[in-house]
């Protein structure tokens, strides 16, 4: 039977030799994630499973401080060392505390914790961005990662797949970020609930990893399970740079049955923002900068778009420049490799030069959790995922999604700017 | 068998998200009341007071959009809400509820019929749920095989224990 890229790896770990949607499995699981929040519930669920002393792997397991790190107070610590103690007692091989990781999705890639054809779940909605590696993975709440603790294992249903097909090549200053906007806007934030999203076409087969990266992470924007790329020459060579272990490179039969196919040009895409309060609600910039839209706060980085590339765009875009009197820049590089990275390649010294303030890596501000959170009437640009109300601080606050070259633009203005004109002005 | 469920509805609109049902600064709690405490907070600053135990939830569709944090349901759950009624639900949302025990039910035509503040009686085992004010039945959608035995086993503890039996 044809399958989908989706089918074939969920029928492989499920040890049977076809799948087809709707049916539910048992597949076995390469690596289970966990962030200090959904660890904290999840070892409290198995603490209360029967016979559930020991995980069934503790190569398998990833735990990541991340999201109220450094601990932002007292009950973060707490929720902070219930995981670090946990991971101690279970022998946990890849756990990571503050100063070694960094956000759990921009941290797993680098460490070669992921490659294509694996079958990942996490306790995080963002564990989606692995399918850029073409690996099937999807985020699962506690309970269910307290179970794939101890199982080794986890219950799926078949989801349908939805072919996109991207064709064209981005125009200036429009990047995998704008593209993916695009889709989401495209395809509404339920549009692709329950299903998988299968990304193909020329664009993406010349975007490089951290552009796929960007488009997985935000399959869950438009309620996918899974969004999911075929690996190719770059996803090998990035894999095997990182990990000596054997993995199976899976591909879509040519005749698999798809729900819906989409074709989606973006030969004339114009760098795209996500206006309050929905990843759908989704404008070309020439649109939105009709009117003057002020900002109190520029936010670059998170799982979808603190990368070392993202660093160097905005680095290139602030270098020797000020950043508007009257607003605040929150960098958070992804990683402390990021941070690394950046440091290294001077990039870091540019951006405090410019008026930023560099953070450690982190989630804080992109969930509202700390490190940046907005108060009552504030209005902020973000490199982030997510923009529903109350998403970064106060439900009385506004964000609005965007590319890194769009965001520094827009700190330069102290306004939502197109990164096309400030190019122009400043080239 | 379930028992019966009553109590008034409270209604809100589409897309409402995990963002809104517990918002991010308390996803450091874990401590089910004081979750409750903060259930919806962030679409509805009022819903803990205004409501009582046993109330529902009943939203449009998409309920549980967003993140995957288990302290959604929970929250619900925590605040003494006894079900959401819903056109359709997230998926990640979907699996928490029934993990955690927290009723949900999947029903357009109960939701375009249910006004705020009226009540209903709900029973769990088929899926009915009567509107005591308006005198009229619905039905909401049956859980798939699968899911309906995860929910009669008593959710997904009890199915791991039995995986690990097997697998021993």
């Amino acid at each position: 039977m044809p399958m989908t890229l989706t089918e074939k790896i969920l029928a492989r770990h499920a040890g049977l030799d076809a799948v087809e949607p709707g049916q539910i499995i048992n597949a076995k699981v390469d690596l289970v994630l966990a962030n200090e929040l959904s660890a904290a519930v999840a070892i409290g669920v198995m603490r209360q499973i029967k016979g559930a002393d020991r995980v069934f792997d503790r190569d398998k397991i990833a735990l990541v401080e991340d999201h109220f790190v450094p601990a932002k107070d007292a009950q973060s610590a707490k929720i902070a060392k219930l995981m670090k103690d946990f991971a101690v007692e279970q022998k946990i091989t890849h756990f990571f505390d503050v100063g070694r990781g960094g956000i759990e999705h921009v941290v797993l890639p680098e460490e070669g914790l992921v490659a294509p054809g694996e079958l990942i779940v996490g306790g995080d909605s963002h564990t989606c961005t692995y399918g850029a590696f073409g690996a099937f993975a999807t985020g699962m709440g506690s309970t269910d990662i307290a179970a794939a603790f101890v199982l080794g294992e986890v219950w799926l249903k078949v989801p349908w797949s939805i072919k996109l097909v991207y064709s064209g090549k981005p125009g200036q200053m429009v990047f995998a970020k704008d593209i993916m906007l695009k889709t989401v806007g495209t395809l509404g934030i339920d549009g692709a609930t329950y299903r998988a999203i299968e990304y193909h076409g020329s664009t993406v087969d010349e975007l490089s990893i951290t552009g796929r990266i960007t488009m997985a992470n935000m399959a869950i924007e438009a309620g996918a399970k899974n969004g999911i790329f075929h690996a190719d020459e770059k996803t090998i060579a990035y894999v095997k740079e990182r990990t000596d272990r054997d993995f199976i490179v899976e591909k879509a039969d040519p005749d698999a049955r798809y729900e819906r196919e989409i074709e989606i040009n973006i030969g004339s895409l114009e760098p795209q923002v996500a206006c309050p309060h929905t990843p759908d609600n989704v404008h070309p910039i020439s649109e939105v900068t009709r009117d003057e839209i002020l900002v109190d706060q520029v936010f670059i980085g998170s799982c979808t778009n603190g990368y070392i590339e993202d660093l160097r765009i905005v680095a290139e875009i602030l270098d020797g420049k000020k950043i508007d009197p009257r607003l605040r820049v929150i960098v958070n590089p992804g990683s402390q490799k990021v941070w690394m990275q950046a440091a290294e390649e001077g990039i870091l010294g540019k951006l405090a030069g410019a008026g930023c303030a560099v953070n450690t890596p982190g989630c804080g501000a992109c969930f509202g959790g700390h490190m940046g959170t907005l108060g009552d009437g504030e209005r902020c640009i973000s490199t982030t995922n997510r923009n529903y109300v109350g998403r970064m601080g106060s439900p009385k606050a506004e964000v609005y999604l965007a590319s890194p070259a769009t965001c520094a633009a827009s700190a330069l203005t102290g306004r939502i700017t197109d990164p096309r004109v400030a190019a122009a002005v400043t080239a | 068998m379930q028992a019966s469920l009553r109590g008034r509805a409270h209604k809100y609109g589409k897309n409402v998200d995990t963002d809104v049902i517990i918002p991010g600064k308390y996803c450091n709690i874990i401590d089910i009341a004081e979750l409750g405490k903060h259930a919806m907070e962030g679409l509805d600053p009022e819903y803990t007071t205004k409501m009582n135990s046993g109330d529902f939830i009943v939203a449009d569709s998409n309920f549980g959009c967003g993140s995957s944090r288990e302290v959604a349901p929970i929250a619900i759950k925590g605040s003494g809400t006894s079900a959401v009624i819903a056109k359709s639900f997230a998926r990640i949302f979907y699996r928490n509820a029934l993990n955690i025990g927290l009723p949900i039910f999947e029903s357009p035509e109960a939701v375009d019929a249910i006004e705020n503040g009226d009540e209903l009686e709900i029973e769990p085992a088929g899926g009915v749920i009567r509107n005591l004010t308006k005198n009229q039945t619905y039905t909401a959608a049956a859980f798939p095989p699968f899911m309906q035995s995860l929910i009669d086993a008593g959710g997904l503890q009890p199915y791991v224990e039995r995986r690990l039996a097997e697998k021993a």
